[in-house]
């Protein structure tokens, strides 16, 4: 505050529509670098998808404001499976330009849904390598799915797999389904 | 495999927030590993560096650009990459008597959307990935040149603007253990 410039800030701007587009090879390009340069700071893959995963939350919890803003009119959703249609329709259509391909509820647990995407973005300019074969840079947009989840108040943990292009599997805590099942007691 | 439903948008574009929010997590990630505004600026420098090498191959196999003839027909073509790769597009101006050094002034920057600077941070050139590109894909046509930020948006100047600076021709050099 002592500069004598002075800063405008951001609150006063007014928020733009959000459609303005960039070249893909741009994304590309500066994904690539990320990705390496979190590969130089850990040794396992694990480790990595961990490292591209909270940058994909970072990332998701700025998103989370804006999504609601632009598109709900500041109204959050409150039930589970609307939420997950919000990320799977809204947010995915925001984000990266058309709906996700697939969700899933699994058959054997019903905290654990399937969010299937086959093509993403962040992978379309990347070969894995033969010795890091379980390596998905998609741990990125999981991180993502992760903050807008925790965000609306429904604490998940999200990972990234390779299974029909790629899936996302979102586990909920218990407390998150208990409290569905009161509200729908009601 | 059958892609259901129609794209709305064009495949080969993506989301300017998507991209915004992704370099802001970057450049705070890099800012916690590195506690330091100049090795940051260094880092992102490196990093726009690698992206510029790259990056070239993708401008000349698109627009079949041939040799530029001057700095001129270079900052034009520049301008032209900025509006390819950027979606804006900067004005040339500010030349030196020499010809030798133009600035490129961004009135809106895609980096710099949602970006605030926190206090003390009065050393970090949030943008400096930028300046890092230019080197890298210009030193691949054999041009070397100096790019820098002089002034910045963010740091509340009222515009933001790339300096850059010819600094020699490259002769071609072959790789070590081609002759």
């Amino acid at each position: 505050m002592a500069s004598t410039k002075s800063k405008i800030n951001i609150l006063d701007k007014p928020l733009s529509k959000g459609k303005s587009e960039i070249n893909i090879s741009t994304f590309g390009l500066l994904f690539c670098e990320i990705v390496q340069y979190c590969q130089n700071r850990v040794y396992t893959v694990p480790e990595l998808q961990g490292k591209l995963s909270d940058l994909g939350y970072h990332v998701g919890q700025r998103m989370v404001d804006l999504l609601f803003v632009r598109e709900r009119n500041f109204k959050r959703e409150t039930k589970l499976l609307n939420m997950l249609v919000f990320i799977k329709s809204v947010m995915w259509r925001a984000v990266f330009g058309k709906e996700a391909d697939k969700l899933e509820h699994a058959n054997d647990d019903e905290k654990t849904y399937y969010l299937i995407e086959n093509e993403t973005i962040v992978n379309k300019f990347i070969s894995v390598p033969k010795d890091k074969g379980t390596l998905n840079c998609a741990a990125f947009i999981a991180g993502m799915i992760e903050a807008v989840l925790v965000g609306c108040n429904f604490p998940a943990k999200v990972t990234a797999h390779w299974h029909k292009g790629t899936t996302f599997m979102i586990k909920f805590e218990e407390s998150v389904i208990a409290r569905e099942k009161t509200a729908e007691g009601r | 495999m059958s892609r259901q439903g129609m794209r709305s948008t064009d495949p080969k574009k993506v989301n300017s927030e998507l991209f915004t929010l992704t370099y802001g997590a970057l450049v705070a990630q890099i800012l916690k590993d590195y506690e330091n505004d100049d090795e940051v600026n260094r880092q992102l420098d490196r990093m726009g560096y690698n992206i510029g090498v790259r990056l070239i191959e993708d401008y000349l196999a698109r627009t079949g650009s041939g040799r530029c003839y001057d700095l001129r027909d270079t900052a034009d073509k520049l301008q032209m990459a900025f509006k390819m790769y950027l979606s804006i597009t900067p004005s040339v101006t500010n030349w030196s008597p020499a010809g030798d050094e133009f600035s490129l002034i961004l009135e809106n920057n895609p980096l710099t959307e949602f970006v605030e600077l926190p206090e003390g941070h009065g050393g970090l050139k949030y943008s400096n990935i930028l300046a890092g590109v230019l080197r890298g894909a210009l030193e691949m046509v054999q041009l070397e040149v100096a790019a820098w930020f002089v002034q910045d948006q963010l740091a509340g100047d009222s515009c933001t603007e790339l300096r850059v600076k010819f600094l020699k021709r490259l002769e071609d050099a072959m790789p070590v253990g081609e002759d």
